[in-house]
């Protein structure tokens, strides 16, 4: 298979008779995205630019679907030759493969709600601002005193901030001018906080292929097809001139740093880390967040599966169809979705924070499930204990509450663990709506580490500690609540038989 | 007091299309015990599921304790009806989560209010007169099939029931567990404070002519022969 083969250099590229370049639809538009009038095409200004340069190179461009936050690495795997995609110029990814020579100069805009008085990051200090996960911005946050909110799509952190959920957004010009400033609730600040180069990025072991990038490049510039396409995609602007010297061959690092008074765009400097007592410590963190969240939802799921189960197996038609459908729709749609409506889709309607969201989302989902659990447990109590309850005078509610319900319970006990310790591990889906959880934690820390080993192992094994105890504290339960084997019980009746 | 707690008026039930009582009339003076036989489908436990509101009358009527059991029966009437006609069924049905102490107290408690210190108290009485007074703390599937019997007997009993309707009492008893339990039964109508009353039924003659003042036989939903 094509997309499994080695990254390859100039020559592995030639003999292919393509480019293989990585990046994300999701990333939309301008930079690459699906055409809405024929779906499966893509449109943006760098398929234009990939286009060109392959053109340059006299092969065929090809594109590779790739999340965003893990290009560096697919690039690594060899999934594709380059990454064209947005991809900030900084110290560390210099460091760990090959950039090109800059074919677009973006600047980190920050965007507030149109009432405030914040003027400049420095105001923020302590307040919630939210970027995209991964990118420079993040990194100038990160090294700011303010709390970073993580998202991982462009218009999210616009919709939260103008509802008020965080302080401001920083992100590139070119997502803060299509998705962010056109908002009426929305202000842009008119200076950059920084501003960096969009770069291609190529293999360790292609220095030929990263020669032959830079020279086509060049040619792109002088001959105006870069500017053309830039102009078509409104992409054009002031912030271009630099990087015209640039093109006359200055290099272009010393160029962006030059230009003024800005921040550097990488705060870091020394990329080489390891595990320590700091990661440790924001792990438990993490563990703590996924635990009490699945505590809370759990806590909330339960009745609210119980009342389901109840309302379908012991009440007229509409109850029985209310139920039904309830447990239908819920298990039916990914639990993804699920946490995406509540925390977007419905935030005019309810504001809800990003906990409450996510404990309420998984509560909800969950509900379905354990109201499956608790039917069918409610329905393996035999009739006859419903009958000798009536028989003795108890009403038809005392007789599942005293009689059917216990019961149940303990039937279900099994079931119950195994959803919880599901639920313990799918509450690494509300990172999705900002909450930095367990999972989260790991993701980051991999990326910053450039080590998936070490992060993952730690996180299994929080994972682990939070799951085995329950499960061997439910078995222990079950146990004790398990009628004693009828051992005595033989001796009595056995000697007429 | 009344010359009987049971009086049937003409009482009819049926299933669909299958006809199951037919114009049933009968009485039973308190303190009785009475058996009632037949072939299997004749409607024996028809009846008896009918005098406790278990299975609604579609003709005729029922008076059983004071009450009267029509075809349109409240929830509230039933809970009252079942305060003072108890049931034991053919397979015991214990509460399994529950002790044996807890199976007696638990509807003196709830459906009566009854403190849990007065029902624990009733509740051991029962016990020592079923002679297994040492297994209050019992977990239902810890004892025998006619301590099982022993207990449905006590449980019934514990909310102080004037009727006692039981279902094949001994069909699942070995013979020796059998004289045991009609030795209990008997000795629980002897000694009760108000009269008891008992209608059971059964497959087992030996059962009903040993133990019954009265033998009712139904053949095809029509109460054929009564026996003294």
């Amino acid at each position: 298979m094509a997309s499994l083969a080695q990254a390859g250099d100039l020559d592995d590229v030639k003999r292919r008779g393509e480019l293989r370049w990585g990046g994300d639809l999701q990333g939309g538009e301008p930079y690459v995205f699906e055409d809405e009038q024929r779906p499966g095409e893509r449109q943006g200004f760098e398929v234009e630019i990939a286009d060109a340069l392959a053109r340059e190179l006299g092969v065929r461009a090809r594109f590779m679907q790739n999340d965003w936050s893990n290009l560096v690495p697919a690039l690594e795997r060899g999934d594709f030759d380059v990454i064209l995609n947005g991809l900030e110029e900084t110290a560390e990814r210099r460091a760990r493969i090959r950039l090109s020579l800059p074919y677009y100069t973006y600047g980190e805009t920050l965007a507030v709600r149109a009432d405030s008085a914040v003027t400049k990051l420095a105001d923020l200090a302590g307040r919630r601002v939210g970027t995209l996960n991964q990118t420079v911005a993040s990194d100038i946050l990160e090294a700011s005193r303010v709390e970073v909110v993580l998202y991982e799509g462009q218009q999210e952190p616009y919709l939260d901030l103008a509802r008020g959920r965080t302080e401001a957004v920083l992100l590139d010009h070119v997502i803060a001018d299509r998705y962010g400033c056109p908002l009426k609730e929305l202000r842009c600040l008119p200076d950059d906080v920084a501003r960096g180069h969009y770069v291609l990025g190529m293999g360790k072991d292609a220095p030929a292929l990263q020669g032959a990038v830079n020279q086509a490049l060049l040619r792109l510039r002088q001959t105006g097809e870069l500017e053309r396409i830039l102009r078509r995609w409104k992409l054009w602007d002031a912030r271009q001139q630099p990087v015209e010297a640039a093109a006359a061959g200055a290099p272009s690092v010393s160029v962006a740093r030059g230009a003024g008074a800005l921040p550097s765009p990488s705060p870091s400097n020394a990329p080489a880390r390891h595990f320590g007592a700091g990661h440790a410590l924001l792990f438990v963190k993490g563990a703590l967040v996924t635990l009490l969240i699945s505590l809370l939802s759990f806590a909330l799921a339960s009745p609210l599966g119980i009342a389901l189960a109840t309302l379908r197996l012991y009440t007229g038609r509409p109850g029985r169809w209310l139920a039904a459908a309830y447990v239908e729709v819920f298990r039916g749609t990914p639990l993804l979705l699920q946490l995406y409506v509540l925390y977007f889709g419905l935030a005019d309607v309810v504001r809800l924070g990003p906990i409450t969201a996510a404990v309420l989302g998984l509560a909800l989902n969950y509900g379905a499930y354990e109201a499956e659990v608790y039917r069918g447990a409610l329905s393996s109590v035999p009739h006859g204990q419903t009958e000798a309850a009536r028989a003795l005078g108890l009403s038809r509610w005392q007789a599942l509450r005293h009689v059917v319900f216990p019961q149940a319970l303990r039937t279900a006990l099994p079931a119950v663990t195994n959803d919880f310790v599901a639920l313990l591990k799918d509450s690494s889906l509300i990172s999705v709506i900002t909450v930095v959880e367990l999972t989260k934690r790991m993701t980051i820390v991999a990326v910053e580490l450039r080590d998936w080993v070490t992060p993952g192992l730690m996180c299994a094994a929080l994972y682990f500690m939070l799951s085995f105890p329950l499960a061997r504290w439910a078995r222990r339960i079950e146990r004790s609540l398990e009628p004693a084997r009828p051992a005595a019980a033989e001796s009595t009746t056995g000697g007429a038989a | 007091m009344s010359d009987h707690v049971i009086r049937l008026e003409g009482v009819g039930k049926r299933f669909g299309a299958r006809q199951v009582l037919r114009g049933i009339d009968a009485e039973v003076r308190p303190g009785a015990i009475v058996s009632l036989v037949g072939a299997s489908g004749s409607g024996k436990t028809t009846l008896l599921r009918c005098l406790n509101g278990f299975e609604t009358i579609d003709a005729g009527r029922i008076q059983i304790a004071g009450h009267t059991v029509g075809p349109d029966l409240s929830d509230a009437s039933l809970t009252l009806l079942r305060a003072d006609v108890g049931m034991v069924f053919q397979d015991y049905q214990l509460f399994p989560h529950l002790s044996v102490l807890d199976n007696l107290c638990l509807a003196p408690q709830v459906v009566r209010q009854v403190t849990r210190p007065e029902a624990e108290r009733r509740a051991r009485e029962l016990l020592e007169q079923v002679g297994l007074g040492d297994r209050h703390g019992a977990r239902p599937s810890e004892l025998s099939g006619g301590q099982k019997q022993r207990v449905a007997l006590a449980r019934a009993l514990a909310q102080d029931v004037e009727v006692l309707l039981l279902d094949e009492p001994t069909s699942a008893l070995d013979a020796r567990t059998r004289d045991e339990i009609i030795g209990i039964l008997r000795g629980l109508v002897k000694g009760a404070a108000a009269p008891l009353t008992l209608l059971l039924v059964t497959h087992d003659l030996h059962l009903a002519e040993t133990l019954s003042d009265e033998v009712w036989t139904l053949v095809e939903g029509r109460l054929t022969q009564v026996a003294t």
